[in-house]
């Protein structure tokens, strides 16, 4: 498996709307290999790769690329930056955090006030990122607009790293689909007419996704994500939405979609004929790409499954080596089982 | 007409597992209709050819019923569980559901630092007999739906899911009634009503309709204290929508619905819904816009194992959308 690759996207800079640098991994690694892409207005990457087999069966499979990340709203006049939140983001996790700002990666960090000088009802309180700036070192405002502009994007500042069995980096929501999909691509073709989709702007309401289906307007689609996972020790027994370690997860209904039962089937079928682990995502929870594929145009069945990535919309994601593998496997074994059949509607 | 609602609201049908409603509805009216679909989600698409020079028209009536998902089954074999669709836990408890597969099940509560309140979702598990994972015979993912038969309260029927069956039977009724329109007429079956119209979104743009009515259940609050303020009574006929949540009927359609059911003396209600949808809102928005209405029946207890309509209401509901279909409209934009 390509780590190299998991860590260029990991580390690259793309919040919802700036997915320039994410793209162009995307585009370099893919485009040799597929018979055609295109980028279209809203930024997606839409690439094909001709089937072998059935005519006119088009099959889609999208990853997102963009991350929640953070957008310079003005310098103040002592040179300090307020910013707005891109997509879904905790104000806890923001203090003290570095962060990468625009195409220059102007490193910045996220002020605080020590732990001397506040109080200890301060301490146990949560601050609105409202109240909070970014300190990129300027002594004033026109000293700041030199390294940054208004409307620039920042990231978390995270280095992807390899810790034995399992990787942390940030964004696995969800460049941990994008590095599947481009290892699906490379081990395509399928008997079908496959399109793999990079996405832009999920985490501000799957506006990527919305008209990248429209335009394929496929039969079938797959949408592969990093997601939620909480199995960290509890008080109840209660869900842990997913487990690293135990397999990709299989979406049965979220938020956005409930699954096609027929795809669900055919991927449990797959990873119970191949031996490849699996669990289900408590269902309920979050929402994909796949809230908008599914309602294209006359309806697409949809099915979205994950890499399991502990800590995500946070400054760092963990996930399990063998869990992205075995996403890889089940995904490509179960795209080779895929026939129109599966799909087709019998009055 | 009671033994198709007595089926239709006792089958099983969570949102996006419509299937058993589905086939009872294409045995109902494979005689009736021209042509029926299914889909890509599911909808049941019946065409009946109009006579000519008419219009396009879609109808639709949800299949789907809210429900309850498998999220979690715990050590001792208890079943977690997330809603599906609106889902209000003060009526789940202690009642009964039944999953695809057959299992049944009680709904059971943890105890409340505070009896008097109502638990929230995470409070609630489903005992389905099993004493471990190893014997439960539900799997995380498994859907199941509320476990109670149809009864009639003397001109009252009361079951689950009259939202929607209720209305998919009116429109099976007004299959039977309707001898000839001169529309073309789509009768859509939708699913995924429930959690977000999502049926009649994709079913919408594949007709592309020139007009759109929805049949809906609409709350009938002339109980003591309702939760909802609004002027409709069980049994003082169905309800012509002007306006909910999500949809203003267009104008010239509701007043088309007036009209016909003052002119052929069917008893109806005028319906301001301060919350909620229905897919004539679906409709209404599809591609470059649809003038749509919605008929509702007005429904004690929505949401609840124990849906209350008054049958009067459901024949006139037949008849007046009957008496709509079988002439040309007599109102335009």
């Amino acid at each position: 498996m390509n780590w190299n690759r998991l860590e260029a996207l990991s580390n690259a800079l793309g919040p919802s709307g700036g997915e320039d640098a994410v793209r162009q991994i995307v585009v370099e690694a893919i485009k040799e290999r597929v018979d055609e892409f295109r980028v279209d207005h809203l930024g997606n990457v839409i690439a094909m790769q001709k089937g072998t087999a059935h005519v006119g069966f088009k099959v889609m499979v999208a990853a997102h690329m963009d991350e929640v990340g953070l957008m310079i709203s003005h310098a103040d006049e002592s040179g300090l930056l307020h910013f707005d939140k891109v997509g879904g983001i905790d104000d806890r996790v923001l203090p003290a955090k570095t962060v990468r700002i625009g195409q220059n990666r102007v490193p910045g960090l996220i002020c605080i006030k020590p732990v001397h000088l506040t109080t200890p009802e301060e301490r146990g309180q949560v601050i609105s990122y409202t109240q909070m700036v970014i300190d990129i070192g300027a002594n004033s405002k026109a000293e700041a607009e030199k390294l940054v502009k208004q409307g620039d994007y920042a990231a978390f500042d995270t280095t992807f790293e390899d810790l034995g069995g399992t990787v942390k980096g940030k964004s696995f929501d969800d460049r941990a689909g994008c590095a599947v999909l481009i290892e699906l691509i490379e081990q395509g073709p399928y008997p079908f007419d496959f399109y793999p989709v990079f996405t832009t702007m999920e985490e501000v309401g799957l506006r990527g996704a919305r008209v990248a289906a429209f335009s394929v307007m496929p039969h079938a689609a797959f949408v592969l994500e990093g997601t939620i996972c909480d199995d960290g020790p509890k008080e109840r027994d209660l869900s842990p939405t997913t487990e690293v370690g135990k397999g990709p997860a299989i979406s049965v209904m979220d938020q956005s979609v409930i699954a096609d039962p027929r795809l669900v089937r055919l991927l449990i079928d797959t990873a119970e004929a191949e031996g490849i682990p699996y669990q289900f995502k408590q269902p309920g929870k979050g929402g994909t790409d796949a809230g908008a594929i599914h309602l294209a145009q006359t309806g697409v069945p949809t099915v979205p499954i994950s890499v399991p990535c502990r800590y995500i919309h946070s400054p760092v994601s963990l996930l399990s080596k063998a869990d992205f593998e075995n996403t890889v496997k089940l995904m490509a074994a179960t795209l080779r089982r895929l026939t129109p059949d599966v799909v087709a509607r019998r009055e | 007409m009671k033994e198709t609602i007595k089926k239709l609201v006792e089958a099983f049908g969570p949102s996006g597992y419509e299937d058993e409603v589905r086939a009872i509805i294409q045995s109902e009216i494979a005689t009736l209709v021209d042509e029926m679909r299914v889909d890509a989600l599911g909808n049941l698409i019946a065409f009946k050819r109009g006579s000519g020079n008419g219009k396009k028209i879609m109808l639709s009536a949800h299949m789907d019923e809210i429900g309850v998902i498998a999220s979690y089954i715990d050590e001792k074999g208890f079943v977690r569980i997330n809603p599906i669709g609106g889902v209000r836990t003060l009526y789940e408890v202690m009642g009964r559901v039944r999953f695809a597969n057959g299992t049944m099940g009680v709904i059971g509560v943890e105890k409340m630092d505070d009896p008097n309140q109502v638990p929230p979702m995470d409070k609630l598990f489903v005992d389905v007999g099993a004493t471990g994972r190893d014997d439960c015979p539900v799997r995380v993912g498994d859907v199941a739906c509320f476990l109670q038969p149809m009864v009639e309260i003397g001109e009252r029927l009361v079951a689950k899911a009259m939202d929607d069956r209720i209305a998919c039977a009116v429109l099976i009724g007004t299959l039977r009634e309707l001898k000839t329109s001169p529309h073309d007429l789509y009768f859509v079956f939708s699913t995924q009503e429930e959690v977000g119209l999502r049926g009649a979104t994709t079913g919408a743009y594949g007709i592309a309709p020139d007009l759109g009515l929805a049949v809906d259940v609409t709350f009938a609050p002339d109980t003591p204290e309702p939760a909802v303020k609004m002027a409709i009574e069980l049994g003082k006929g169905p309800a012509i929508k002007v306006k909910d949540s999500g949809m203003l009927a267009t104008p010239w359609v509701k007043e088309w619905m007036i009209d016909t059911a003052e002119q052929n003396g069917i008893p109806y209600q005028l319906e301001v819904l301060p919350g909620g949808t229905t897919d004539a809102r679906a409709i209404q928005t599809t591609r470059e816009g649809v003038p749509a209405g919605c008929l509702s029946i007005p429904t004690r207890y929505v949401h609840s194992p124990s849906e209350m309509v008054s049958y009067a209401d459901v024949l006139n509901a037949v008849k007046l959308l009957t008496a709509l279909l079988a002439n040309p409209l007599s109102k335009k934009p």
